[in-house]
């Protein structure tokens, strides 16, 4: 499977993922998701200093006839955004799990970080959708 | 094999912007005759303009040209049938256009004295009265621009109505079948916006109603037919369970030509709607617009209509100002007077027998194109039809070809495509509306259009998947029109 | 046909109708009508529509948002193409570049004629673009509060506070100078906080002033809030400078070959600067390349709209008035660079004629309309006398304005005779 679904990596059922270290968590969208929404040409990102709360939508992603809400997958603030998304959304498209980072977001509760899917439970998850 | 179209030569053009040359005119001006001003001076230096940058410099004859060969650019009514489901697009008859360009119409000032605008007033209070008789309801105001403009205006009047009786309350019921403008509209005027799921059949269910609806519903949006085509058998029901709970029942017109002499949403439990001129009584849509969206009301709701309201004394029109409880004006002056001009003359012509034959022959057309796809199509759900039909793209994706992609390839056979992915509740939907206007001829030629490109899947979805291969511009690039946007012309830099 | 679907007549069409809902009565419409009946109809009411168009010798002074301007023939010519006027929302590119392509024309002349670098294709007019100016300006800047002058048209803030009342835009006026009739800089200075969204003025404003919007944006943006500015005289931006130092103008352009039809349809039109193209509410045309390389069109920018974004949509606006800014476009395709520049010169000579022989209310520069005092003289009796004579004599404004009571907003065009000019001076004088 291309691009590789990172091991360590936590996933939601909404196709987030987050990478958390050190008490910050990269958040992104799946290469499945990114392969559902098309060519992306828009990303709305949050402002940096914005409060997020788990499962509740802090940034959009748009293709040409849609327009998706994602979810944060983590509670906290948003201490970075991937402002070459703005010129380049294409980069969702292209490496979703690496360069195509949405934001980065301090966690308020680490706690939540276990209640999300390994990888392993999201393949099963997608596989069954 | 194609019937309806060969290849036809279209012409290049350049931009206007491109084909300027300096100091080529296309206007004449007669000479001034009063001193002629210095805007420099008038005006002070620091508000005259020296010229205006970039803007077109070409002859009368250019002017026709160019607009000429880009209107052979386009696929219109006037070249045959354009059975795009909810949009109604029947033939626009021209004396309408006639009617709204006599002088004294189309000259009329909106603040000449009332005394001066009889003729206008007439106008506007005959189509009032031709629209009630129509849709059964008690009062109507003609102020609203289009259709959304209207919802819009009518989900104000809900709220003024249910506010002046001690709470507005606080969210829209919107079934999961709706136009997009009507969520959009309910957030518009401070409401949030509740999707309610169709049942199996594809209709407001009155259970799952009975169970959502509460203190905190205000009202609930329902186009009827609904964006199946299908008439909703429990709308007596539906409005009996909002009116119980204090909440209102608000009709999308939209699909009135369905239901214009056969069915009167004011007999239904309706207690405020919109009308769509620009569909149901065949103002053209121009590539978008001008629309008119008047809205009708029972007279519990009228206190709250727009102003000024028509009102007559001793024969004489005038407008009146004198309403308390009016949510105020939502456009300037009185509305798109020019499309109420050509709806009334639609009306004229038609009468109300013809009105009543009118709607029949739509219900013809639409299940003419019915029954000879199903064979060939899957019906999303099957429920008698109304003025369109909607088939689901189900079989033709096992060969993976879309709705869009078959809407591409209608383009080869000479037809606009029908309405793509819409509604929402059925996966890649086909949505068709032919409309009464249309022969038989040309429906049995829409007919063996889709019937070709069902085989076409089976045989070689690849012709399909690559469509349209026969247009004067192959598919564009949208994607990159998103991602880079350029909405205006700027001299290249050479 | 009826046999191919299977029922016996056309009624059964619609026998699955809930009976009790079943309407079998007749429509108590009269029945359908020639096309000679019907036209003798409408010529019996435009006649009684006095003096409409100058019909009879007639002339009118009346302007205020809508203006009596000459329409050359070639715009009814190319908008009665049915292939413009029987096309639907250019959804469908590869066969609606006709409409795209003008649309993208249209675009690019409004910024040319406006300073800013993003147009929409079209509102439903000046009015609406108003409340729907205002809900953008509160987008882009996460505030609330609303301040626009009392010397904007006064109808299209009755719009505003319709929209208002409802949508969450608190709305405050600010006063004109009594002067001048511009802008009172200072109670917009007294006025305008941190929660200030937009201030909104209007150039000419309503009793035809030119606005400072340099003065009036540099004011808006030291508390962070916007500037729109509103324009219903399009023709005025021939001759006056543009206003690039707003961020949204938002404007009518009835004035561009539209004819006057008692108020509607015209159409409107929302142009901004570059980083607010997500917040412009209506349809957009951006340009891009067909599978073959070649220039092509398209909607773009589409997710801003309802049929996508629904109730999070930056408006509800569906159609809006394609053709009637196909009528701006041809117009502003004829007249060109030196056209549009010589109308206004006229526009401005003429209104300055008759300015300079009746008492002026305000001091501040014109462009085609100004406010005549008419002082002691009883208004109604004046406009009496000007009918006799078969003048309409401009509109009185203590309708609008009860603090401008003996005043009338006059309005000169290329259309306006110098001697009807020269009798309505004889009026005032």
């Amino acid at each position: 499977m291309y691009p590789i679904y990172p091991e360590n990596y936590r996933y939601t059922k909404e196709h987030e993922w987050v990478n958390v270290e050190a008490g910050v968590g990269v958040i992104g969208i799946t290469d499945h998701a990114q392969k559902e929404l098309g060519d992306i040409v828009y990303v709305e990102l949050p402002k940096v200093g914005a409060l997020v709360e788990q499962g509740k939508s802090f940034a959009v992603v748009e293709s040409v006839k849609a327009a998706s809400e994602i979810f944060a997958p983590v509670s906290g603030e948003v201490v970075e955004v991937n402002e070459a998304l703005t010129g380049a959304p294409e980069t969702l498209n292209a490496d979703p799990h690496g360069n195509g980072w949405i934001a980065k977001i301090k966690l308020s509760t680490p706690g939540e970080v276990a209640e999300l899917l390994s990888l392993a439970d999201y393949q099963a998850f997608v596989g069954a959708e | 094999m194609i019937n309806k179209v060969r290849p036809h030569p279209t012409q290049n053009e350049l931009l206007l912007f491109e084909a300027s040359s300096p100091g080529k005119k296309g206007y004449q001006l007669p000479p001034l005759d009063v001193p002629a001003v210095d805007p420099a001076a008038a005006l002070g230096a620091g508000n005259a303009r020296a010229q205006i940058e970039g803007f077109p410099e070409v002859s009368e004859v250019d002017v026709i040209r160019h607009f000429t060969r880009l209107s052979t650019w386009n696929y219109a009514i006037d070249l045959g049938l354009y059975p795009l489901g909810s949009c109604t697009m029947k033939y626009n008859p021209r004396i309408n256009e006639t009617a709204a360009r006599v002088d004294g119409l189309a000259w009329a000032h909106p603040y000449q004295p009332d005394s001066l605008s009889q003729g206008a007033m007439k106008v506007m209070a005959a189509l009032e009265q031709c629209l009630l008789e129509i849709t059964g309801m008690d009062a109507v105001t003609l102020q609203p621009a289009a259709g959304a403009h209207g919802e819009f205006t009518g989900i104000l009047l809900a709220r003024a109505y249910l506010e002046a009786r001690g709470n507005p309350r606080k969210k829209i019921l919107v079934p999961d079948s709706a136009h997009g403008t009507n969520p959009a509209t309910a957030h518009m005027a401070g409401y949030a916006v509740e999707n309610v799921p169709s049942n199996e059949r594809g209709m407001v269910d009155t259970e799952t109603l009975l169970r959502v609806v509460n203190e905190d519903v205000a009202a609930m949006m329902v186009t009827n037919p609904n964006t199946l085509g299908v008439f909703e058998q429990n709308i007596v029901d539906v409005a009996r369970i909002l009116h119980d709970k204090g909440a209102l029942l608000y009709m999308d017109g939209a699909n009135m030509n369905a239901l214009a002499g056969i069915s009167r949403p004011g007999e239904f439990g309706v207690d405020v709607m919109h009308l769509n001129l620009h569909k149901t009584f065949s103002t053209p849509h121009g590539g978008g617009g001008p629309g008119s969206g008047p809205v009708a009301v029972k007279s519990h709701l009228e206190p709250y209509l727009p102003l000024p309201r028509l009102q007559c004394a001793d024969g004489n029109w005038s407008w009146g100002y004198d309403r308390p409880d009016s949510i105020g004006r939502v456009r300037a002056f009185y509305g798109n007077f020019g499309v109420l001009v050509r709806a009334l003359a639609y009306i004229m012509a038609h009468g109300g027998d013809g009105l009543k034959r009118a709607t029949l022959d739509a219900l013809l057309n639409a299940n003419y194109i019915r029954k000879q796809l199903e064979p060939y199509y899957e019906l999303a759900y099957d429920e008698p039809s109304m003025h369109e039909c909607v088939f689901s793209d189900a079989r033709q994706a096992k060969r993976g070809v879309d709705t869009m992609t078959i809407a591409k390839r209608l383009i080869d056979y000479g037809f606009h495509p029908y309405t793509v992915a819409f509604p929402l509740i059925v996966k890649g939907s086909l949505m068709i509306e032919p409309t009464e206007t249309e022969s038989k001829r040309e429906l049995d030629l829409f007919v063996e259009a889709m019937i070709s490109i069902a085989k076409e899947v089976e045989e070689n979805p690849d012709l399909v998947k690559s469509a349209p291969h026969s247009t004067r511009t192959p598919r564009v690039d949208e994607v990159t029109a998103a991602r880079k946007p350029v909405v205006q012309w700027k001299r290249s830099v050479l | 046909m009826l046999d191919v679907i299977g029922v016996a007549s056309l009624d059964d069409l619609a026998a699955h109708l809930p009976d009790a809902i079943h309407f079998r009565g007749d429509l108590n419409i009269a029945p359908g009508q020639s096309e000679y009946e019907i036209m003798d109809y409408f010529r019996a009411r435009g006649a009684e529509n006095v003096g409409a168009g100058g019909a009879g010798g007639w002339a009118s002074f009346l302007g205020a948002g809508v203006y009596h301007h000459y329409r050359p023939v070639m715009v009814d010519t190319i908008i009665s193409r049915g292939e413009f006027l029987t096309s639907y929302t250019p959804y469908q590119a590869e066969i609606s570049q006709g409409t795209l392509t003008a649309i993208f024309e249209f675009q690019s002349m409004i910024c040319q004629l406006t300073g800013m670098d993003v147009a929409n294709a079209s509102m439903y007019d000046g009015s609406t673009g108003v409340p729907e100016a205002a809900l953008m300006a509160m987008r882009v800047t996460g505030r609330g509060r609303v301040l626009i002058a009392r010397s904007v048209h006064p109808e299209y803030r009755e719009v505003l506070r319709t929209y208002a009342r409802f949508g969450g835009i608190a709305v405050e006026e600010f006063g004109f100078d009594f002067a001048t009739g511009a802008i009172d800089v200072e109670d917009l200075a007294r006025k305008i906080t941190k929660d200030t969204a937009a201030v909104v003025v209007q150039s000419p404003n309503f009793f035809g002033v030119i606005e400072d919007i340099k003065q009036a944006s540099a004011l808006a943006h030291e508390h962070g809030a916007l500037l729109v500015d509103v324009f219903s005289e399009a023709v005025a931006l021939g001759v006056i400078e543009p206003p690039r130092d707003a961020d949204i103008v938002c404007g009518e352009l009835q004035s561009f070959a539209i004819p006057p039809s008692y108020g509607g349809p015209f159409a409107g039109v929302i142009a901004c600067k570059e980083k607010f193209i997500r917040q412009i509410p209506g349809r957009l045309v951006g340009e891009t390349k067909d599978a073959a390389g070649n220039r092509a069109f398209c909607l773009t920018l589409a997710t801003r709209e309802q049929h996508i974004r629904r109730e999070k949509a930056t408006s509800n606006i569906c159609t809006n008035q394609a053709l009637i800014a196909l009528m701006a476009t041809v117009y502003m395709s004829v007249y060109g660079k030196e056209g549009l520049r010589e109308l206004a010169v006229q526009n401005l000579s003429k209104a300055h004629y008759l300015a300079d022989k009746v008492k002026r209310r305000f001091s501040g520069p014109f462009f085609n309309e100004f406010v005549a005092d008419a002082g002691r003289q009883d208004i109604d009796e004046m406009q009496s006398a000007l009918q006799a004579i078969k003048i309409v004599g401009g509109l009185p404004l203590r309708r609008f304005y009860p603090e401008l009571e003996n005043s009338i907003l006059l309005c000169c065009t290329e259309m306006t005779r110098r001697e009807r000019m020269d009798q309505v001076a004889e009026a005032f004088a």
